[in-house]
């Protein structure tokens, strides 16, 4: 019986920590992604993949200034670049990535600002990184893509406001 | 365990041929993967060997799909498939209930492979084990890769009937637990592998045969992770079972408690499957609050490896005490460390503590976004099936090789030597890797050819094939001491493991842990839960637009 009754409490002092490490660290969690809005990628949209060049805003890959200091960018994923693979925005702005891929599953990562985000053919992805310090900020593709995967890459020029009091404009 | 003693060879003749059988494909393919493995760490270190091996290995890319698949796959599925059902006929004191079907099993599970290899070595597979379309390989890849998941659907089978017929003569018994364990292993696998085996029935093999045109790259991953995680449960759970109720024994000690052990298996069956969305927390097109409650599950199936690493340890210490040692930490290097097959065990767990504390990373939800597809996952992996899982199978094929040869281990030295030589190999190479990929390199990408690669990866991508050369040399240790047991050995056959006895015992489980009927339905329910909604709602709106593409 003594023996039983150890082990038993034995058994209850690791249990009992043993549930609340993952609680907590699920409470930490609910505060980072509501609290901090650390946010993953979700549900945009679908996009016929045969039909980008067809579609908005597929159709015209590039940079749009939506309002001072927020910008949206376009990006299409095909074997084996990035279009636009050069981009090019001010310090201190907020960029939306909307982006595909027209073939097979590529990946978007930004290392610098830890975005990312996977590119399905069908699916619209959409991510938003901050920059705020200028230089080159490097994206590449992070999902096997074929022969050349590791050529697919391009980069974010951060360039130095030219002039901070009407830089704004 | 007193009739065990009475079982002999003759009467187990064919779970003993099977279980060579199984063994022998499984070391085959072990070998070709780590022997890839080698060309990859040394890419990455610089050292591109690739063109020497051409037309063999065609290109980086090739060997990286001949080494995943030829490793978590082959190597992993064939090891289970025949270990656990000779664990299991020993832990029942019976035979398979068919020795016909265990036979044609194997036969059906060798024919998927060589069907798959074919495609595979000749490089029009070279889509990666994860064959994310619509990359599209060969349809023989996709058939045979399907027979062999059919083919673990018939060892389950044979597993529930030959514990059905022993039911019948035990009624109101506890199940014993090595074959309690083998059933929980191969039932959670079968419904988990109910996700590829439909992926590749309804929409991968129709679409590689031409049948129809187009698929979808979302539900294609949707489906292979619902399996894609469980799978390294699969993998896991065999060697989980080897430190429950082997280790402990051959350590000279008793299982702590056999009850926990109970539950956390039955923890394992529920709460497997319904998880996969946390290998797809930035995917597209699944929303946020699908993966966290995906997320949540992944957390709480964290539970039962708690316990597990409490029962295991706690069953060690009794193991040291048993033998003489005192003190709260230092009974550790009491145990028996001059026994390779708990040496490898016991170095498996140690390093699965770290895996283990990566996963959670992985599995946190936002904090993903650091490391999701960057060389940290395979430092991660490696630490975990390449460690936790396949240096216990090599601790375990320790005595199982002998056991099943009739001979005894040839080098213990030898052994050992390859047991410590794996941990250092894997601690540089799996770290450089974990480093590598928090700075933001990439995973599977030939980096010595990459257009991106930064100053400051230079040091730990050349420890990366410092590490993997330390690899592969243990393993072709491993290796040479494996075939010599099989050949050269010229001591007496060992016999074969007892199982450990346990301190808290298999009368104190509760009944209700052998009763099926209520953990599949709970299984089933939490799958339904989990996956139900988006999964119709992706079949539901799915136009399947996207041909296949041959990328290599």
């Amino acid at each position: 019986m003594k023996r039983g009754t150890t082990i038993y409490l034995y058994e209850l002092a690791w249990i009992l920590p043993s549930v609340a490490i993952p609680v907590g660290m699920l409470v930490a969690l609910l505060v980072t992604a509501f609290g901090a809005h650390i946010h993953l990628p979700g549900m945009v949209g679908r996009v016929n993949p045969a039909k980008l060049d067809s579609t908005p805003p597929f159709d015209h890959p590039g940079v749009v200034r939506l309002a001072p200091g927020r910008y949206e960018v376009h990006l299409v994923g095909r074997t084996w670049s990035f279009d636009p693979n050069e981009i090019h925005v001010p310090a201190g702005s907020e960029v939306t990535f909307v982006a595909t891929s027209a073939d097979v599953v590529h990946g978007l990562f930004i290392p610098r600002v830890h975005a990312n985000v996977m590119l399905l053919p069908g699916q619209i992805a959409r991510v938003t990184a901050r920059f705020d310090d200028p230089g080159n900020y490097l994206f590449l593709c992070h999902e096997y893509c074929g022969i050349l995967h590791h050529t697919m890459s391009g980069q974010i020029v951060v360039e130095e406001k030219p002039n901070t009091s009407t830089g704004a404009n | 365990m007193a009739t065990m003693a009475a079982r002999t060879t003759e009467e187990f003749r064919t779970e003993y041929g099977v279980a060579r059988a199984y063994l022998i494909v499984a070391l085959v393919a072990l070998f070709g993967g780590v022997t890839i493995g080698l060309f990859q760490g040394l890419e990455h270190a610089g050292l591109d060997l690739y063109p020497h091996l051409s037309p063999v290995v065609q290109s980086y890319y090739h060997g990286l799909s001949l080494h995943g698949v030829l490793n978590v796959l082959v190597w992993t599925t064939f090891f289970i498939s025949g270990f656990l059902p000779f664990v299991t006929v020993h832990s029942l004191g019976r035979p398979l209930a068919s020795a016909r079907l265990a036979w044609g099993t194997f036969g059906l599970m060798l024919f998927g492979l060589v069907l798959a290899s074919i495609p595979l070595v000749g490089n029009a597979a070279t889509v990666l084990f994860t064959f994310y379309p619509p990359m599209k390989a060969h349809w023989a890849f996709y058939v045979g890769l399907t027979l062999v998941v059919v083919a673990t659907w018939l060892v389950t089978l044979n597993l529930v009937l030959t514990y059905r017929s022993w039911r019948r003569d035990h009624p109101g018994e506890r199940t014993p637990l090595a074959a309690f364990m083998s059933l929980v292993t191969f039932v959670m696998w079968t419904i988990a592998s109910l996700g590829i085996a439909s992926d590749m029935l309804f929409m991968v093999i129709p679409w590689s045969l031409g049948l129809v045109k187009g698929t979808d790259a979302l539900l294609a991953r949707v489906l292979f992770w619902f399996t894609g995680h469980p799978i390294v449960y699969f993998w896991l759970l065999p060697a989980y079972l080897s430190w429950y109720v082997f280790v402990p024994k051959q350590a000279g000690g008793r299982l702590y408690s056999d009850p926990l052990a109970r539950v956390a298996f039955i923890m394992f069956l529920a709460l497997s499957t319904p998880l996969g969305f946390h290998h797809q927390f930035t995917d597209p097109g699944i929303s946020e609050g699908w993966k966290f409650v995906h997320a949540f599950i992944t957390f709480a199936v964290f539970f039962p490896s708690l316990m597990t690493f409490f029962n295991v340890v706690a069953s060690l210490e009794s193991a040291a005490r048993a033998r003489g040692a005192r003190g709260w930490v230092t009974w550790f290097f009491k145990l028996p460390w001059g026994d390779p097959s708990v040496a490898c065990q016991v170095l498996a767990m140690f390093t699965f503590t770290f895996g283990g504390i990566g996963g959670l990373i992985n599995a946190s939800y936002n904090l993903n976004l650091l490391v999701h597809n960057s060389a940290w996952m395979a430092g991660h992996l490696h630490l975990t099936v390449g460690t936790a899982v396949t240096l216990t199978y090599m601790g375990v094929t320790y005595w199982f090789v002998p056991v099943l040869w009739g001979r005894a281990l040839w080098s213990r030295g030898l052994a050992l030597a390859q047991a410590w030589l794996w941990v250092l190999g894997m601690v540089i190479f799996s770290h450089s890797l974990h480093a590598l990929g928090l700075m933001g390199m990439p995973r599977r990408t030939m980096i010595s050819a990459a257009t991106y690669v930064q100053p400051e990866w230079k040091m730990d991508l050349a420890l990366t094939g410092i590490g993997g050369s330390i690899l592969f040399l243990s393993a072709l240790l491993y290796f040479l001491n494996i075939v010599l047991t099989m050949t050269a050995s010229r001591q007496p056959a060992p016999a074969m493991l007892g199982f450990a006895d346990a301190i808290s015992g298999p009368d104190e489980a509760p009944a209700f842990l052998d009763r099926w009927p209520i953990w599949l339905t709970v299984s089933a329910a939490l799958i339904l839960i989990a996956y139900g909604p988006p999964l119709f709602h992706l079949l539901t709106t799915t136009p399947f637009d996207s041909p296949g593409f041959r990328v290599w």
